[in-house]
């Protein structure tokens, strides 16, 4: 019997799906007709054929919901196999995050000392910009993000999140 | 999937065109009607038609009645319903017979045409984007955009539709597929590759759920349409399974006939329209077994006051079924037929002996609810009472002994149908539960009758649904079909009139069904029998009348305007709030602002 309780939790979930046309719409279509939530998603083929897609989805709700999803997921027909790695084990979650700054004088000097502290990489300047590129979990980009706001933060654009679970064990 | 499939043959491979690889991948997966109309997208596929014998096309009037008809014959056969329409408006007109066959579970493929692959996307004429617009109308659909795509498509189609939860499939195809050549293989033997429903049960569960059950003081069984999806066997072993534990069964409206109306151990329906004695029954279990329903809200009324010392088990093949409206204790998933082999195995051998006297207790405790005889109703003088027709019609057709199938539309009448009419056998009964579509009704039992040429088919009508596909009887003149439309005449939209008197304090908004047409007339127009019954002395006459004639026939009975279908469980009410009758419409006063919004 699942939890009847209404305390919230996030679940980051991975789903190998069969890449086919309309993959992601069917699974887009899911979330908002049964009006889940989905806080990120992000997709790419992770198989050497190119056949097979992972899409990772990080959403949250009721664990009865968090079931439901899971369940509705795995019923739609190109869906191979859905894992909620928030409930199996330890997982490291990562997101790669472009942000552009716009400043001169003191304020490049800090934005530059930020991303040194956050280990950001500069992956384009000019005389008045740079754009960083940063990997982590949200919650370090979040912060990044905030701390260059006051410097001269323009434009993020980010990945959402990818995750894996951690040990030897492989998700097929 | 693809390493199991294997040309038919070389020659074949290099000479069928799309829409003959389409025809041939329907026989191969035992297609023998298919419902369609035509138009410019499909004309590959008619032309294939046309020069072959071995699957016959059944010209509906209006593309969603295709659908119906396809699911009143999936749902009387349990094989596939088949549907072939034309691209933009045959396909849109298809879509809430889409939606219907998946809220019922209905196994469906529906081949859809498609403007040539070229121009997708280019507003063509007649285009839609008719996958986007079926996604969430179908259990799964395809758009064919390669001819070596077409065959395993056409197969996977079937497949999907009929394994697991079955349900609608749409085909959606380019027009240039269908003319150019395009290779055939044979439905595969292999496994798909992601698709593959658990149907065996888990065997400790199963064991947890007998044990549970051997220890059940007030037990009750609840059985869906899932014993109808799961086929006429899963009925029997229901049967058995019941008789073998002596407790009371009953069944939702879309489950009907998976147990034997007539028989002692039968409640009948529950929920919102269900008997005293089956919703009291779900209230004060302690043990349930929900075998093949969804707890839907119809059924289950408020869920925090659903069978509240009850702990249930809840057998499903789709295992998002399972905790989605209420947490179950013993979660089962797998076929329904299965899962009953698996507990009559299991119960004989445990050896926990079953306390029969506290169930004696129990049946004690029905007994005396049942003797409430919450669907009694008093016919007098001339005016018919709904319920007295049908059941009329339900004593006649017994005394006629004829094969029987009755489809209805949605309204009172559908109820008075569910509650009036027995069911000893599966597949006989087609209705639309979930989605609740007026017009289903006539061509349900349009399909029915094609798939049973001999059999009694009807259609329990109300004046006001049958105006939504009636121009289906212009089918039924074609093919010489002899459905008999059995209209339950009270000049409302009955069920909208009944809860704006019981929750919109008695103002009748657009409910009434003015400007009727002359039904016989209206029958006669369409080359069929028309019947008008006025008067109670008459009745017997008319049903007789109705079945003996040889063709289609519309009956309309004129029956009490403002009877209200009881017992009702008014929305956002609990079973043991159930309203029996007028006498008791007082109550329904109460219902909270809560309850409503529902619907
Ligand atoms: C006007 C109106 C009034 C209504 N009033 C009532 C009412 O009073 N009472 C009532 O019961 N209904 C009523 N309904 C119908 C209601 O809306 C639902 O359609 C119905 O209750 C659902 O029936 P079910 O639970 O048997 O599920 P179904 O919709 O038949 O679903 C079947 C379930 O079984 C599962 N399943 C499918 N195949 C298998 C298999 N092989 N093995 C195991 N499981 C399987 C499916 O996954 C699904 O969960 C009413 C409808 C209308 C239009
Ligand atoms: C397509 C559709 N539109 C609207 C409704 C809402 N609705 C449910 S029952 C009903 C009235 C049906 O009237 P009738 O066919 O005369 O049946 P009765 O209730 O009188 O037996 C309506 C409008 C529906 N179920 N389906
Ligand atoms: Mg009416």
């Amino acid at each position: 019997m699942s939890e009847t309780g209404n305390a919230q939790r996030a679940a980051t979930i991975a789903v190998l799906v069969e890449n086919e046309a309309g993959v992601l719409a069917r699974v887009i279509g899911l979330f908002s007709g049964r009006g889940y939530n989905i806080d990120s998603l992000t997709v790419a083929p992770v198989d050497d054929t190119g056949r097979i897609s992972r899409i990772t989805v990080v959403t949250s709700g009721t664990e009865m919901v968090i079931d439901q999803i899971k369940a509705q997921l795995d019923r739609l027909v190109p869906v191979h196999k859905v894992s909620d790695l928030t409930m199996e084990g330890p997982h490291l979650t990562r997101e790669l995050a472009l942000i552009k700054v716009v400043g001169k004088g003191e304020h490049r000097m800090e934005a530059l000392r930020l991303a040194d502290a956050f280990r950001a990489r500069v992956v384009d300047a000019t005389t008045e910009s740079f754009v960083f590129e940063m990997t982590g979990n949200a919650d370090k980009i979040d912060a990044f993000c905030a701390l260059m706001r006051p410097v001269g933060l323009v434009e993020v654009s980010r990945t959402g999140a990818v995750a894996i679970a951690r040990g030897p064990r492989g998700l097929n | 999937m693809s390493a199991a499939t294997k040309p038919a043959s070389t020659e074949a491979a290099l000479t069928m065109s799309g829409a003959e690889v389409v025809l041939r991948a329907l026989k191969d997966n035992g297609v023998d009607v298919i419902f369609g109309y035509p138009g410019g997208a499909v004309l590959p596929i008619y032309d294939a038609l046309f020069q072959q014998n071995a699957i016959r096309h059944i010209l509906v009037r209006h593309e969603q009645a295709a659908v119906h008809a396809a699911e009143g014959y999936a749902r009387s056969t349990g094989r596939v319903g088949c549907v072939l329409v034309t691209s933009g408006p045959g396909a849109t007109n298809a879509v809430t017979g889409l939606v219907d066959a998946l809220m019922d579970s209905i196994p469906v493929v529906c081949l859809t045409g498609q403007v040539p692959t070229h121009l997708i996307g280019n507003d063509a004429f007649q285009e839609a984007d008719t996958t986007g617009i079926t996604r969430p109308a179908t259990k799964h659909n395809y758009l064919v955009k390669k001819p070596g795509d077409l065959a395993r498509v056409m197969h996977e189609a079937f497949y999907v539709a009929k394994s697991g939860r079955p349900g609608p499939v749409v085909v959606d195809l380019p027009k240039d597929i269908l003319i150019n050549k395009a290779p055939y293989t044979e439905p595969p033997i292999a496994e798909h590759r992601s698709y593959r429903p658990q149907t065996e049960p888990d065997a400790e569960q199963v064991r947890k759920a007998v044990r549970l059950m051997k220890a059940a003081k007030r037990p009750i069984v609840y059985a869906g349409g899932g014993v109808i999806n799961a086929g006429p066997e899963a009925s029997r072993l229901l049967v058995e399974f019941v008789r073998m534990t002596g407790f009371p069964c009953t069944n939702t409206l879309m489950g009907l006939g998976a147990y034997p109306a007539g028989d002692q151990q039968f409640l009948g329906m529950l929920g919102m329209h269900g008997t005293y004695e089956a919703n009291l029954a779900m209230h004060g279990c302690d043990v349930m077994l929900n075998i093949g329903a969804r707890f839907d809200d119809r059924v289950t009324g408020r869920l925090n006051a659903f069978a509240p010392t009850s702990k249930k088990i809840h057998v499903d093949i789709d295992p998002s079924s399972i905790n989605k409206n209420v947490p179950v204790e013993v979660p089962i998933v797998g076929d329904a037929g299965r899962v009953l082999a698996a507990m009559i195995e299991c119960w004989k051998a445990e050896d926990a002996p079953q306390d029969t006297h506290v169930l004696t207790a129990w049946w004690r405790q029905i007994d005396e609810w049942r003797a409430k005889d919450c669907l009694r109703y008093r016919q007098e003088g001339k005016i018919i009472k709904p319920q007295h027709a049908v059941k009329r019609l339900y004593e006649i057709t017994q005394e006629l002994g004829r094969e029987t199938f009755i489809s209805t539309e949605v309204g009172q009448h559908q109820m008075w149908a569910a509650q009036y009419f027995g069911f000893a056998k599966p597949n006989r009964w087609m209705t639309s539960g979930g989605l609740g579509t007026m017009g289903y009704g006539l061509p349900a039992a349009m399909g029915v009758q094609i798939a049973h040429p001999d059999a009694l088919c009807i259609d329990i009508a109300g004046e006001a649904s049958i105006l939504m596909n009636i121009q289906e009887m212009a089918t039924l003149a074609q093919y010489r079909l002899p459905v008999k439309v059995f209209i339950l005449n009270n000049e409302y939209m009955g069920m909208v009139r009944q809860w704006q008197e019981l929750l919109h304090g008695g103002r009748y908004s657009e409910s009434y069904s003015a400007a009727l047409p002359d039904f016989v007339k209206l029958a006669e127009s369409f080359h069929a029998k028309g019947i008008r019954v006025t008067d109670a002395a008459d009745l017997d006459a008319g049903i007789r009348e109705m079945i003996a004639y040889p063709g289609p026939v519309i009956a309309d009975i004129a029956v009490a305007k403002d009877e209200n279908c009881f017992p009702m469980i008014p929305s956002g009410a609990a079973h043991n709030e159930m309203i029996l009758g007028p006498e008791q419409e007082g109550g329904v006063k109460g219902v909270t602002d809560e309850g409503k919004v529902l619907v």
